[in-house]
């Protein structure tokens, strides 16, 4: 597991920044949140009559009075976006970045297959985003236990979760993407993940456009269907898996096949 | 056995030439020199056959496998230089070598720091703070460690300097005397001439004479110089002796002069 090794050390750095910046944006809103408290009432009748503006966002059925209704919305946005763009960049330059530093003459005339070296790159990503989600949710936990609020540990750690698949997810579409390209990509990984956040706002507010919710990770992530519900939507997750899955397979079909050039 | 064998191998990048229904052959133990100038196909050949880039069609064996269907055992038992050397910016060379060794799961540090030492590689260096030359010798050591059956080297001795570049050619007849094959392009004649045993030159992507150096040397070409009252002229002549002297007899000569071409000589007069 060499290859997983070296990625894993090469990421090293945008690990801890990606984690510290998203786990501490989520430890200022959360201690921000007792001078907050007694002004929720108010928040909720705000964006109660806000209309499509809350529900493109998810806020319509939460309830900000809450620590956790508060978290899912304002440490999943930290979470959401700032994690779905380290998951695409992480995704997007996994393969590409071979051609593009012309390391991929060194890497590739060593003495292992190009599906080898697919699963060490695949395996690495995962472990990378499991190693900042982790980081993030200690940070957050650390900060509503400083607060002295109660943790509902199934609800947060299923909010976690999700946004953890979302960028698995997102990762991976990035990663089948990666395989066709030999430059540049982060722009384009971003754009993806800004992209599949913006459907989301648009099957929010639309009920005819409710079937893009199969397509973009950040459905499954609805802070008001964990906290109700305390499950992850099955439906939209297993689509996401799909889709995931799908990544891998594009990025493994079309990359043992591939001329490389560096 | 051979140590590389095409059959016509051909790789077109749509439009653009690669090379066409290449024929090489290299035998084991031999130290073979790769010659063309730039874009004649040297290293779309090499690459095409050490499986980074896939044949359009045609087939070669490398150590008798297969280069479409055995790649990962081609790898095993070759050692490669490219033309290029990057490695990954976070590294020190002594990184890149272990990585290296770890990739081909073998335990060469011995010898990987035997050669760093004669090469005057300082293992302590980050790789971003490496001259082109230093990063040939990372990658001299990278290709040369693990003992390889086959060595295969892209321009290898761009950026080195002489007396480095008289050690590197000290590794290699070492090694090649040790059973290993060793294949090198280039384009520096000099380097051919001193230290291969067998040639090819290559043309527009294809193989357009191969033999043993001393008789590439030679083969049927001569250099002529010739003094007449008009002045000197000097030329390569390749063709039938016998046209060449009926031609001459034509000619009021005050002096002629035929001459074995160096390697040289003989490239200029292939690829004029």
């Amino acid at each position: 597991m060499k290859i997983l090794q070296q990625e894993i050390k090469s990421q090293k750095m945008a690990i801890v920044i990606w984690s510290l910046s998203i786990g501490l944006l989520i430890a200022v809103c959360v201690l921000m949140y007792p001078e907050m408290k007694a002004e929720m009432t108010d928040v909720n009748e705000i964006f109660a009559s806000m209309g499509s503006f809350s529900s493109a966002f998810g806020m319509d059925q939460l309830n900000f009075g809450t620590l956790i209704g508060f978290y899912a919305v304002e440490g999943g946005n930290m979470l959401g976006i700032g994690g779905a763009f380290f998951a695409a960049i992480v995704g997007i330059t996994s393969l590409m970045k071979e051609e593009k530093d012309r390391t991929a003459e060194f890497l590739f005339t060593h003495p292992m297959t190009r599906g080898r070296v697919l699963l060490e790159k695949v395996c690495s990503i995962y472990i990378i985003l499991l190693i900042m989600n982790l980081i993030v949710y200690v940070v957050s936990v650390v900060s509503i236990l400083i607060i002295g609020e109660k943790i509902d540990w199934t609800v947060l750690s299923l909010i976690h979760l999700a946004y953890f698949l979302m960028q698995c997810e997102i990762a991976m579409i990035c990663f089948g993407i990666s395989a066709f390209l030999r430059k540049g990509g982060i722009g384009f990984g971003i754009g993806v993940a800004a992209g599949l956040y913006f459907l989301n706002i648009v099957a929010n507010i639309s009920q005819d456009a409710k079937a893009l919710k199969y397509i973009t990770p950040f459905a499954y992530t609805e802070g008001y269907e964990l906290i109700n519900n305390k499950k992850i939507p099955m439906e939209y997750l297993i689509s996401g898996m799909v889709l995931m899955l799908a990544g891998i397979i594009v990025a493994s079909v079309y990359y043992r096949k591939k001329d490389i050039f560096s | 056995m051979k140590a590389i064998e095409t059959m016509k191998l051909t790789k077109s990048y749509g439009a653009s030439r690669g090379i066409n229904e290449l024929e090489l052959s290299v035998e084991e133990g031999d130290f073979y020199g790769f010659i063309g100038p730039n874009g004649a196909g040297k290293s779309t050949t090499i690459r095409t056959i050490l499986g980074l880039i896939k044949p359009t069609s045609g087939s070669a064996r490398v150590l008798g496998y297969d280069i479409v269907n055995d790649s990962k055992l081609i790898l095993e038992n070759t050692g490669y230089l490219p033309s290029e050397v990057n490695y990954y910016n976070h590294m020190k060379v002594r990184d890149v070598i272990e990585y290296s060794a770890a990739l081909r799961g073998v335990k060469c540090s011995d010898k990987g720091r035997r050669i760093s030492e004669r090469l005057g590689l300082d293992l302590n260096k980050k790789v971003t703070e490496l001259s082109l030359g230093n990063r040939k010798k990372v990658g001299i050591v990278c290709a040369i460690q693990h003992s390889p059956k086959l060595l295969i080297l892209d321009e290898p001795t761009s950026g080195l300097d002489p007396l480095v570049q008289r050690e590197f050619f000290s590794i290699l007849q070492e090694e090649n005397k040790q059973g290993t094959t060793v294949f090198l392009s280039s384009h520096v004649l000099s380097e051919v001439q001193n230290y291969c045993r067998s040639a090819a030159f290559i043309k527009d992507g294809q193989i357009i004479i191969a033999d043993k150096v001393e008789k590439l040397e030679g083969a049927n070409v001569k250099q002529i110089a010739i003094k007449t009252k008009d002045g000197i002229e000097e030329f390569i002549y390749n063709g039938d002796i016998n046209d060449l002297m009926k031609s001459m007899a034509t000619k009021e000569l005050l002096d002629i002069t035929i001459t074995e071409p160096s390697l040289e000589d003989v490239f200029m007069n292939y690829y004029r």
